[in-house]
């Protein structure tokens, strides 16, 4: 499975690697999401096999229209696939995101939350095929028309998602989008397994890209065909298993959850919590995401950047970690940003020398000790590309009781190439941990599902420690996020796409 | 741990009687008719495994002949105090149930004496890790309910002076103070430790380093030899790290996550040849010694999760049953495994069939995580029967609980001192 690596590194072929790994599609305003299911496979494939699908591969002028497809297993099969070839694929991919009960479970998908209530993702509603489709800001209408009409003769289509154009934030009103892992795509971190002493944004290659090496410096798991399966020489060779053709390579898992986001519920419950006061109001909300509206995080808000100028650049709002607010004080630890992406490192941090490394590393420093308790970051990173959907509400409608008759949320999508230890992790460990970092019972303060433990306590709190008292606690949260839909998908490299669409 | 064969013919009836002993699916019923777990307050974690190891063929792998083994019945429990006053104590209580449990083993009449009959089958495990040594079940179920009460009724306001701290810790004691009159706070005194216990803990704790000393220079001359040999092994020795089935996935992952605290149990093959197999039991001597001297407060290693664990070796050491109890999913009990300790996990563990393979004994192995990942799952067995006595509790919330009690029952606290035991409320 392992074998030795290659001496040389070979640079990634970027014509082979779907956009969207490289690209938000930012200019490309305009999106909606096409969830397919194949009504004759001859078609489906005959479309599939000269699909429009835009590469990574920068051009110049960039493209006013984008495509990316994906998969689930149940449309591998509907595509009369191999067997052994989908069986080669991950054991979370095939099973799906909510065949059975017990990943509804430890992802929180329950309650109100629970997979008979979907939209879409369960049952006779599991999509075949995602298109997403982008354009630049007019465009879109002909780039769906175009596309619907090719897919007519191989696809029913089960759902057009309508995405909102793109704006910096969220239905909730805070710039989303921030936090990302920075993937090496020029594979300057060598392929091995080595401690991370520091956290770093700076992601392997093969933590999103199937065919790469990963965080431990080895290759995931991915469908690996005997040579005589692709005689055509269509598709890439196993970097890791050199006789092998490698369907993997250049393809990744992508994850889709529709989420329904209650705006009014969010608002009228801190309005409520806050007395009326609108700046509490706003500090609170501000307290459970980690950030201020403006993005700029809680825990490096210097006097500088939170003073209402204008919002420093990304990198800056991305460019710090926890280290220096280990009780939360200035960011909860419970705060969403601080759960979805913890930015520790592999070692909880100590002086220097190798002393007090070995004494951290057989936990024998006990503040140290006090500061491990969340898993190390660079192996659970996700690399997010959602998109909202329905009416941003401006502060008046949020506390107005006029329901606003439409529903709004995010299609959160994010992409990596182990989904049990990445997406899988994140969601259930971090984000649902009613015990995260060491907290008591409470959830995610925005995604938490507030269902109860087996001692009938429910996670409906959120603690904010401050420095001169017992920890300040939001409590009786109602649930503000409903998870609508979804459903786990391979995102093959262009090549591989090819071969699916024509093997035999 | 009590292991027994179980009678032919008997193991489909043994399977439904465990299956009674739950009241929703998979999780224990403390009031089951046939082992009360709730009614023992001594009784931190419990478990009853049928023991069916179906990775036996893996020996044929390299070449042995795949022994006949039995399917076995295991119940192991962790009490407060020595195992045999708690199976006494099962046997006097339970007396009916564990006849009937029992009478699916091979061996056992209704003539048995339960209490003899457990004691004759109780095979005492080769190390044993309990997070924290001397912590009772009363004690953490009433520092849990101590935590309750203070929590609801701290202030959470801030505090501008030290004055202020020490009045709102002062109002507490004799909140307290006054539960506790009205019997509605219980906090008992902790037992001592027992003298003979504190003795024997003593006299093991420099013995076994004793023997240690006498041995090194025999060692010291051997290891030239025992490095060659280790490092023949570590090149040649199969790995079996296959897809689990996704049959057999499904019945684990159906018993997890129901609490915020799991149960592992797995069970494997030693490899074959005298040195893996003394390898690992000088090994277990060490672990069980650390785990016993060592990394007796609140952590093994950098792993604060694990409640209790142990290695029990079955069938004349050749093969191996480890059952831990730890805090959050299994995928996260995993990610402690491969990021904090895979050295740890490589000595004992690489001694098993089909391990990833190690270098030097602590290098790669566990850190080659998903042939790790697909090994370990493998291996692991459902635990059909499994109790816990503070359900919704994790060690993090056990040892601030205890936390808190040690700061109420301090007579003064300077005002820093003061507000960090306010802080833990």
């Amino acid at each position: 499975m392992n074998a030795q690596l290659p001496t040389e590194v070979v640079p990634v072929e970027l014509e082979d690697v779907q956009g969207i790994l490289r690209f938000g599609y930012k200019h490309h305003k305009e999106a909606c999401f096409l969830l397919l299911r194949v009504k004759d496979a001859g078609a489906a494939r005959t479309w599939l096999a000269q699909a429009p699908v835009t590469s990574a591969a920068t051009a110049d002028p960039p493209p006013q229209t984008a495509l990316q497809v994906a998969f689930t297993s149940e449309g591998l099969r509907a595509l009369d696939i191999a067997d052994d070839i989908i069986d080669g694929f991950s054991a979370e991919f095939n099973e799906g995101m909510c065949r059975d009960a017990d990943r509804a479970r430890r992802l929180g998908d329950v309650g109100q939350n629970a997979p008979g209530q979907w939209q879409w993702g369960a049952g006779e509603r599991v999509p075949h095929v995602l298109v997403l489709l982008y354009a630049v800001p007019g465009r879109l209408g002909e780039w769906r028309q175009a596309i619907e009409a090719q897919c007519d003769a191989g696809f029913e289509q089960m759902e057009c998602l309508s995405v909102s154009d793109l704006r910096d934030d969220e239905p909730f009103g805070f710039v989303d989008g921030i936090s990302q892992p920075e993937i090496d795509w020029a594979r300057r971190r060598p392929a091995r397994d080595q401690d991370q002493l520091a956290y770093t944004n700076l992601s392997c290659l093969g933590e999103f890209l199937l065919g790469y090496p990963n965080e431990y410096g080895l290759y995931t798991d991915r469908p690996l065909l005997e040579p005589h399966r692709d005689s055509g020489g269509m598709l890439p060779r196993a970097e890791n298993i050199t006789d092998k053709a490698d369907l993997g390579r250049n393809g990744s898992y992508l994850v889709m959850r529709q989420l329904r986001q209650d705006v009014q519920g969010f608002w009228q419950f801190l309005h409520q919590q806050a007395g009326g006061d609108p700046a509490l109001r706003q500090r609170r909300a501000e307290a459970m995401v980690g950030r201020t509206l403006r993005g700029v995080p809680l825990v490096g808000g210097t006097s500088a950047t939170s003073a209402g100028d204008a919002a420093p650049p990304a990198t800056d709002l991305n460019a710090f970690n926890y280290e220096s607010d280990p009780q939360g004080i200035r960011c909860p630890l419970g705060a969403h940003i601080r759960r979805a992406n913890p930015r520790n490192a592999d070692l909880p941090p100590g002086g220097p020398g190798i002393v007090s490394r070995l004494k951290r590393m057989l936990g024998f420093d006990a503040g140290a000790l006090a500061r491990d308790r969340v898993a190390s970051t660079r192996f659970h990173r996700l690399l997010r590309r959602g998109r909202d959907y329905g009416a941003q509400l401006s502060m008046d409608q949020a506390l107005s009781d006029t329901p606003t008759g439409s529903e709004s949320g995010l299609y959160f999508i994010c992409l990596n190439a182990n989904i049990a230890r990445q997406f899988e992790f994140v969601q259930s460990a971090w984000v649902m941990g009613i015990k995260f970092d060491g907290l008591e019972n409470e959830g995610d303060p925005l995604l938490g599902n507030r269902q109860a433990g087996v001692d009938g306590t429910p996670s409906d709190v959120f603690s904010m420690p401050r420095p001169d008292g017992p920890d300040e606690r939001l409590c009786g949260l109602p649930q503000f996020v409903t998870v609508r839909g979804g459903a786990y998908f391979f995102l093959p490299g262009i090549r591989a796409l090819r071969y699916l669409a024509t093997s035999r | 741990m009590v292991v027994a064969p179980v009678a032919s013919g008997r193991e489909a009836s043994l399977r439904g009687l465990l299956e009674t002993m739950n009241s929703a699916p998979w999780v224990a019923d403390p009031d089951n008719e046939v082992l009360p777990f709730g009614r023992f307050d001594r009784l931190h974690f419990a478990r009853l495994v049928v023991l069916d190891d179906a990775t036996m063929t893996d020996l044929e792998a390299g070449g042995s002949p795949r022994p006949g083994f039995p399917v076995y019945l295991a119940f192991i429990g962790d009490c407060d105090g020595p195992a045999q006053e708690c199976l006494a104590d099962l046997s006097r209580h339970a007396g009916d149930g564990l006849h009937k449990l029992f009478a699916h083993c091979e061996g056992f009449d209704t003539g048995s004496d339960a209490l003899s009959w457990m004691l004759a089958h109780n095979v005492p495990a080769a190390a044993n890790y309990v997070n924290w040594i001397g912590r009772t079940v009363r004690q953490v179920r009433q520092e849990s309910a101590l935590q309750r009460v203070l929590s609801a009724k701290v202030p959470r306001n801030a505090l501008n002076s030290g004055s202020d701290v020490q009045r709102v810790r002062r109002d507490l004691i004799a909140f307290v103070d006054a539960e506790v009159r009205a019997g509605r706070l219980a906090l008992t005194t902790p037992e001592p430790t027992p003298p003979l216990w504190w003795l024997a803990n003593r006299v093991h704790a420099i013995v076994v380093p004793l023997v240690g000393l006498v041995a090194l220079p025999l060692l010291i001359v051997l290891m030239p030899l025992l490095i060659f040999q280790l490092r023949k092994r570590e090149t040649s020795d199969p790995e079996i790290c296959p897809r689990p089935r996704p049959e057999a996935l499904q019945a684990l992952r159906q018993l997890e996550d129901r609490d915020v605290t799991n149960q592992f149990t797995a069970f494997g093959p030693v490899k074959p040849g005298l040195f893996r197999r003394w390898l690992v039991t000088v090994l277990l001597v060490l672990i069980d010694y650390a785990c016993r001297h060592v990394f007796m407060r609140g952590h093994l290693g950098r792993v604060q999760t694990i409640h209790f664990a142990r290695w029990v070796f079955l069938d004349n050491k050749s093969r191996v049953v480890f059952a831990s109890n730890y805090d959050g999913g299994h995928e996260a009990y995993m990610d402690d495994f491969i990021n904090k300790v895979a050295w740890g996990l490589n000595l004992v563990f690489s001694n098993g069939i089909g391990y990833p393979r190690t270098d030097w004994l602590v290098a790669r192995g566990a850190r080659r995580e998903q042939c790790f990942k697909y090994y370990q799952r493998r291996h692991q067995l459902p635990t059909q029967v499994w109790y816990k006595a503070y359900p919704g509790l994790t060690l993090i919330d056990i040892k601030r609980n205890q936390r808190i009690r040690e700061g109420l029952q301090r007579a003064e606290m300077s005002d820093a001192e003061a507000l960090a035991w306010l802080k833990l409320l």
